[in-house]
């Protein structure tokens, strides 16, 4: 079978979808973001029904589907367990760091969800059941990234 | 249910560049090649479901791109987002609901995006994107969850990989059939631990059609139909942090319905061969804990006792699966396109004997959030 | 053999230019609260969901599994349709399939769009083929702007027929409360004098962009007899989505989709003299002249008929043919909702629940969709259970 590329130049086309978004954080998302930022506190809420505490707060539980309202609101962490983690050695434009870092799932003291976030250093003593810290970053604009890390306990 | 079958089907070659072909090009040779399978023509199908993604294809409203190619000309016509498995299911649902026939026919081209930045975007813009993650990294978090949770070792996960990229030599169609060792897993590139390179699926370019018939269209195709028997999906949590990634119970729900569906009690001793959507190696093992063929915990076993060999008693992915190849949306379709030529007999030289029931799965969400399960049967 | 399906629940947001009280996954929680309250079922009772939007105007991929925790789908099987403007009439056939077929009894369908999130134009421009249209002849209102200047010149129809249209859906949204332009009356003169963005449409005669959501309930015969009052049957449903490319469409003769479709559907219904057998119509209409040339594809009257039709007031509240009492798209428009909109309100009408918008006695309506390239969606619903 002869190929028609023998006949005609293969073309390819450059181009790329490049568009600015604004996401609305809402009401619920923006009381815990605020809070990263102004107070240095992670906010967690409880479902009414389940009792589950949910960090990142939510306005409705999905698994009982109701709402959650602004009443039991709670601090939890700073200091957390990790329950599953990854070192990241492949890197893209993407992360917020250079390689290697880690991702953990984080079990926040109060919550009921793991909390994914990111550890720099320390991974000679990085393990499922240790426990970590959330460090604040400087400079704090009301975002996820306000937290600038979570920080091995010994 | 009212007996439907997967009548006729065809794959293009996997591979990681098809540099001379469009999304329009590939769809049309499959959906006339899977015609040409059945030995029907375009006038017996009375509808069809194109599978496809707007990120993955850098276009709104991707479908728009493979209607024609796909003899949507004057016919009905719907399009799902999402594993190819799911497409097939509404597929067969519109066979169910009054139509006689659908094609399904899904494609990606890997090549030409970006998969970390495609992938990113499947994760909350406000709590998770800004970290980075994509469908590596959180699949390292489930494979690290999972392999401490039960003790399974790396080791384990490799002899997966060994075995899949092996079974890919004898399908020709396989993007990366390869021998290789377990050392040379365990010595391939970390990417993010536990995963390095070979434990991880390629991203290939690929598209796959089937034909899903009623009982007039199995007679009037050539092919040995491969029936229904029974199909379920469902979705479980969306954050990470909310869900047991070393439990898949969306997964469990799914194959607890299909098999009550296919009127199967013991999946482990009635189901004869099964394809399922291991994108990492850790993938399989897991999947076939979420589908009953083994207790929690055993997965990692299954290799090493030669069970899901290709002449195991339960034969796990004898096409290679998606560590072999792995065109996004359209692995889940192959996975069922698979399945069905097991019942059919005529999977070449990756057939297994005998195959009377075959389980096909397919996966959709970050660690596999939803899953879709199919089992054919051969009456 | 199908089952027969009716929808026995709707709900809604109320519609707005952006919500910035909540995030995507939280408005479509609010719209499928209310459509579960309007049936008085609760999530525990859904079978299944289908959800749909178009993934640029948000930036999210798999809005299926991210959307779960709002759309209700934690635990259950959920899939994601989506075919550009047509995706709510998508989501809806979709949703009856799958009751149709007899796998599910209760089907959620789920339609949203958050508009204010990204540059809709920057967005659906990119739905043109990247090789061929994307650079050239490109986005929604370039298309529609052809389409409307050859129909004038073939009918002599002006801007200001074009003008009665945008007032009949803006006076219609008067009387809906969930209406992006509720509140918001324009006279016809303020239309006509509004600025020119294309020729001949002119800001008064284009939807707005819109964040809302629409949920609707689904159900089996068995299941929708014993629940709801009057549900909404299903008599019929089609889709043509025939181009690929732009240029393909022929300008100079009716909107082929939409009368291949519609043929399929009256055809399944009965449906022999629309503007006599239909009582109200949900028409998904993205801009006025659509209002005059599509009602003619549609067979509401001959071609070239569709100015004269207008101005009799057979498409205003109380003519022979009501069109779009909700306002229509031009008055709200959550682009993957907006079809989905015309299924649930000419649901509301059958089920008699439209309030200030309901059109007496409804016996049987018809809701379209439009999107894509040129693509034409139908369903016909009636009071009458299906033979
Ligand atoms: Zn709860």
């Amino acid at each position: 079978m002869s190929d028609w590329r023998d006949e005609v130049e293969a073309l390819t086309l450059k181009g790329q979808i490049k568009m600015p978004y604004t996401w609305s954080v809402g009401e619920t998302g923006s009381r815990f973001l605020v809070a990263l930022r102004d107070e240095q506190k992670i906010l967690a809420n409880r479902c009414p029904l389940c009792g589950t505490v949910y960090v990142p707060p939510r306005k409705n539980c999905g698994t009982c589907f109701a709402d959650i309202g602004t009443d039991d609101w709670l601090e939890v962490g700073p200091e957390g367990v990790v329950t599953a983690f990854t070192i990241i050695h492949q890197a893209h434009p993407l992360q917020p760091l250079a390689t290697p870092f880690a991702y953990a799932i984080i079990q926040l003291d109060g919550a009921d969800v793991g909390f994914v976030h990111i550890l720099k250093d320390g991974w000679d003593r990085l393990k499922n059941g240790v426990r970590v810290r959330a460090k604040f970053g400087i400079e704090r604009n009301g975002r996820i990234l306000d937290i600038d890390g979570f920080e091995i306990l010994t | 249910m009212e007996k439907i079958a997967i009548v006729g089907a065809a794959q293009t070659k996997y591979e990681s560049r098809k540099a001379d072909q469009t999304f329009y090009d590939m769809v049309f040779d499959v959906t006339t090649a899977a015609l040409e399978d059945a030995g029907l023509t375009l006038a017996d199908i009375d509808n069809i479901i194109t599978v496809s993604n707007d990120f993955l294809d850098g276009r709104t409203i991707s479908s728009m791109a493979v209607g024609e190619a796909a003899g949507a000309h004057d016919k009905n016509i719907s399009t799902v987002e999402g594993d190819g498995t799911f497409g097939a299911f509404y597929g067969a649902m519109r066979v169910l609901g009054g139509f006689r026939s659908t094609l399904v026919v899904a494609h990606s081209k890997g090549s030409e995006g970006n998969p970390q930045f495609i992938s990113n975007a499947m994760f909350d813009p406000i709590y998770h994107r800004p970290l980075g993650l994509d469908t590596t990294s959180a699949a390292a978090l489930q494979a690290n969850a999972y392999l401490t949770r039960y003790g399974i070792t790396e080791e384990q996960c490799a002899q997966v990989a060994v075995k899949n990229h092996g079974n890919a030599r004898h399908n020709p169609l396989a993007h990366q059939p390869l021998e290789i060792s377990v050392e040379e897993v365990l010595r391939s590139p970390k990417v993010a631990d536990p995963l390095k390179l070979l434990d991880c699926s390629p991203v290939s370019d690929g598209a796959a059609a089937l034909i899903i018939g009623n009982e007039e269209i199995a007679r009037k195709a050539k092919t040995k139909p491969a029936w229904v028997k029974g199909v379920a999906h469902c979705a479980e949590e969306y954050f990470l942090g909310d869900r047991d990634l070393a439990n898949p119970k969306a997964l469990r729900d799914a194959a607890k319905r299909a098999y009550q569906m296919a009127g199967i009690r013991d999946p482990r001793r009635e189901i004869d061969v099964a394809e399922v959507y291991d994108a990492f190696s850790y993938m399989e093992p897991l999947w076939l804990e979420g589908l009953g063929l083994c207790d929690p915990g055993q997965g990692g076993q299954l290799t090493e006792s030669g069970l899901t060999a290709m002449n195991g008693a339960l034969p796990v992915n004898p096409s290679g699966g998606v560590l072999s190849a792995h065109a996004l949306l359209v692995a889940g379709l192959a996975r069922l396109i698979e399945a069905s030529l097991q019942i059919r007999g005529e999977a070449g030289a990756h057939q297994i004997p005998g195959v009377k029931t075959a389980l096909a799965h397919g996966t959709h969400g970050p660690c596999g959030q939803s899953h879709c399960i199919w089992i054919l049967g051969e009456s | 053999m199908a089952r027969r399906v009716a929808i026995i629940g709707t709900g809604q947001t109320h519609h707005r230019s952006q919500r910035r009280d909540v995030n995507g996954r939280e408005m479509i929680h609010e719209a499928v609260q209310r459509a579960l309250a309007d049936c008085e079922l609760t999530m525990r009772d859904i079978d299944a969901v289908v959800i749909g939007n178009m993934d640029h105007f948000e930036a999210i991929n798999s809005v299926d599994t991210w959307s779960v925790e709002g759309s209700g789908g934690v635990m259950k099987p959920i899939m994601k349709v989506t075919t550009g403007g047509t995706t709510g009439t998508s989501v809806a056939i979709a949703a009856y399939y799958h009751v149709a077929s007899g796998m599910f009894d209760k089907v959620l369908a789920i339609g949203w769009e958050k508009n204010s999130e990204s540059d809709t134009t920057g967005a659906i421009v990119t739905c043109s083929d990247p090789i061929w249209d994307r650079y050239s002849y490109s986005g929604a209102i370039p298309s529609l702007a052809t389409e409307a200047s050859a129909y004038m010149e073939k009918y002599g129809a002006t801007q200001r027929d074009a003008a009665r249209v945008a007032l009949r859906e803006r006076t219609h949204a008067q009387n809906n409360p969930y209406a992006h332009m509720h509140g918001r009356p324009l006279t016809l003169d303020e239309i006509l004098d509004s600025p020119m963005l294309a020729y001949p449409i002119k800001l008064g005669d284009i939807c707005p962009r819109t964040d809302g959501a629409a949920a609707v309930v689904f159900a089996a015969e068995d299941v929708a007899e014993k629940l709801a009052p009057r549900p909404a049957w299903i008599k019929a449903t089609a889709v043509r989505h025939t181009y690929s490319w732009f240029g393909d469409v022929d300008q100079r003769t009716g909107l082929e989709s939409l009368e291949r479709a519609a043929r399929e559907a009256y055809a399944a219904a009965g449906i022999k003299n629309p503007a006599e057998d239909f009582d109200v119509a949900e028409l998904y209409l993205p801009y006025s002249y659509a209002g005059l040339k599509w009602i003619e594809s549609l067979g509401f009257c001959g071609p070239g008929q569709g100015p004269q039709f207008i101005w009799d007031g057979h498409t205003d509240m109380g003519g022979k043919i009501p069109v779009n009492p909700s306002g229509g798209v031009m008055s709200t428009n959550c682009i993957g909702a907006t079809a989905l909109l015309r299924v649930a309100e000419a649901a509301i009408q059958v089920m008699g629940k439209g309030g200030a918008r309901q059109v007496p006695d409804v016996k049987t309506a018809l809701a379209t969709g439009f999107g894509g390239c040129w693509w034409s969606d139908v369903v016909i619903l009636g009071k009458e259970k299906p033979a």
